[in-house]
């Protein structure tokens, strides 16, 4: 079953074209990721997936609907979104940030539906034991935990991901993907991630898609598609790919135009 | 599930209704506060009455025939004192409501009816009405016409200038703060070419007063005021969502540009129905809130109201002062706002050691 098709999305920042004639299918139950260089389009493909931005094209749901046609609160009930960091300024408990997921479904008053899937949501995502700590006080990886919770808070039949590692250490990159994957398999839900660690992406996605200059290089599954080949075309440098555990890791070697990359 | 799971569950769900009932409880407290403190404010005065007297003279008149009163009690109270006191209340929380709304819109500890231009718009307004005469309205109301009109029109503007640019919280404080300035230059301008008794009386309305209150103005005000603010509060979510960033709030189904539009015009109005009864009160609008959510936290469901009720507190028990200090004169009840409520916003401002905003 598909979860969302893409035909034809176009956006641009004024004249600046970001992404041209992209179309995508996302499964089922799986986790799709966006790699390639700085700029070549992928948080803007995922704002444009959640219209946060609103691109040229067709974003297709599962029953046939075009998400560029429905209602923000309807998007908000299909699709979730988890910024790469919490940038807001004002402090909430851990409980009410989760709850604030709830807004696509709440009325005037909260229910205890809404409060028995905040403690669910909370316990999945062993996060119940700050329930009422601030937000402000967590670690980068209890945070982003808590983003997960409050986008899973809402139902989603997708979830979004916006560079979901990049502020974190090693321990809590693991942490956050390994809380992605399972959430994936308990859940039936889609999840389509941003993501610069192409290990990372390696090891935890179903397929990759490899975005240059807004438009998509390949598809496949990451065995497929990280190999020398496609890295050096995509990212300008030289890399070996290995194997391990049935999933390919890359050893960047040099930049290409000279200059070896740190990232 | 397993049963120590259901207590889990259980320590969990309670945990949070006894943290979401101390705000309830700290909402009622205040209420309480306010019914007490009204009935203090209205024995104050030249002529003495005890608090007992005044709730009787309140109580003969809600409920005939139940309680007693004496003519001249009943005069005092229903005459001279009390739309005075609800005027306080009424004003206070106005302000207080449309400052938390202005804050949690535009993410900015900073943003309040003030700083956004409105209030300077309000003081033109009346400036011109005290200075030459000129205004949309005749009569009695030429004063408070204008200023509530030039406060309208700030709104607009700000609006307006935010729209063209793109509606957020950077472009409508920037346009705000352009409003203000403006405003301020014409006002200061008006003053220069104007006489001295004109003058003081434009300095007077500036420094806010409550003493020109009447029955008809504190039922417009009250009418604004509470239907704004139950207005404003079905948008609680939304401003909540906001504090999380424009991209999250779209993310979780909230119409950015539309939720700002609609609770800044709504703060506007009140602020505007207030501040032309009033003129300029300032100081409520900024540091209310923020007392509030000190004590309440950041989650407008409980924040607007809470933070109404602690504007009027604060506004009532400043008027009361402001009365009684140096009776027979009675002093503007601008400068007892920030006299009264500065030294408790610093003592909060440092016994609370974490971040609060």
């Amino acid at each position: 079953m598909v979860k969302i098709t893409i035909k034809d999305l176009s956006f641009s920042y004024g004249s600046r074209r970001i992404l041209e004639g992209l179309n995508l299918v996302v499964g089922d139950s799986e986790i799709l990721s966006l790699v390639g260089p700085n700029g070549s389009g992928k948080t803007t493909l995922i704002k444009c997936i959640d219209r946060i931005l609103k691109p040229k094209g067709t974003i297709l749901l599962d029953d046939g609907r075009d998400l560029q046609s429905l209602r923000r609160q309807e998007v908000a009930k299909y699709i979730g979104y988890v910024p790469q960091s919490a940038t807001g300024v004002l402090t909430t408990t851990v409980f009410d940030t989760i709850l604030m997921g709830r807004k696509p479904h709440l009325g005037w008053r909260v229910a205890d539906e809404d409060i028995d899937r905040v403690v669910e949501t909370m316990k999945l995502l062993h996060v119940e034991e700050f329930a009422l700590k601030d937000f402000s006080e967590l670690s980068g990886g209890q945070k982003q935990k808590v983003l997960i919770a409050r986008a899973l808070c809402q139902e989603p039949e997708v979830l979004l991901l916006d560079e979901p590692t990049s502020n974190l250490d090693v321990k809590h990159q693991l942490e956050v993907m390994e809380t992605v994957r399972s959430l994936v398999k308990k859940t039936k839900i889609s999840a389509v991630m941003a993501i610069h660690d192409l290990n990372l992406a390696a090891r935890y996605s179903d397929s990759l898609v490899m975005l240059k200059e807004g438009k998509v290089h390949a598809v496949g599954d990451p065995l497929s598609l990280l190999t020398e080949e496609n890295i050096r075309a995509i990212f300008g440098v030289e890399a070996v790919v290995m194997k391990d555990l049935d999933r390919p890791y890359v050893v960047p070697l040099r930049s290409l135009d000279g200059e070896e990359r740190d990232e | 599930m397993s049963p120590e799971f259901a207590v889990e569950d259980s320590e969990l769900k309670e945990g949070y209704a006894s943290f979401v009932g101390r705000k309830v409880l700290f909402i009622l407290l205040s209420l309480a506060c306010i019914a007490l403190l009204a009935g203090v404010a209205t024995t104050l005065g030249s002529a003495n009455i005890t608090p007992l007297e005044v709730y009787s003279a309140i109580l003969a008149r809600l409920f005939p025939g139940t309680f007693e009163t004496t003519d001249f009690i009943d005069t005092i109270v229903w005459q001279l004192r009390l739309h005075r006191v609800l005027m306080g209340i009424f004003a206070g929380m106005g302000l207080a409501v449309a400052g938390a709304a202005m804050q949690g819109i535009l993410k900015n500890p900073l943003a309040s009816p003030f700083t956004l231009g409105i209030a300077s718009a309000a003081t033109f307004g009346a400036s011109l009405a005290i200075i030459l005469g000129a205004g949309f309205v005749s009569g009695q109301w030429l004063i408070v016409g204008n200023a509530f009109v030039f406060t309208m029109l700030a709104s607009l503007t700000v609006y307006g200038l935010a729209k063209y640019k793109g509606i957020t919280s950077e472009t409508m404080i920037l346009a705000g703060i352009a409003i203000m300035y403006l405003f301020s230059a014409m006002t200061s301008f008006l003053q220069y070419v104007g006489e001295s008794e004109e003058v003081q009386e434009v300095v007077f309305w500036m420094m806010g007063s409550l003493g020109r209150s009447s029955w008809d103005k504190v039922g417009i005000v009250a009418l604004v005021t509470v239907a704004c603010t139950l207005a404003l509060m079905t948008f609680s979510w939304d401003i909540n969502a906001l504090g999380a960033g424009d991209e999250t709030a779209k993310s979780l189904g909230v119409n950015v540009e539309l939720v700002r539009i609609l609770c800044m015009m709504f703060a506007s109005l009140i602020t505007a129905s207030i501040i032309c009864f009033t003129g300029t009160i300032g100081f409520i609008g900024l540091v209310a809130p923020h007392i509030t959510r000190m004590v309440v936290g950041g989650d407008h469901r409980f924040l607007l109201p809470a933070s109404g009720l602690v504007g009027a507190l604060l506004l009532l028990a400043a008027d009361t002062v402001a009365r009684t200090i140096l009776a027979p004169v009675i002093l503007p009840v601008g400068i007892m706002t920030a006299f009264l409520g500065v030294p408790f916003f610093i003592y909060l401002f440092l016994r609370r050691g974490k971040e609060y905003w």
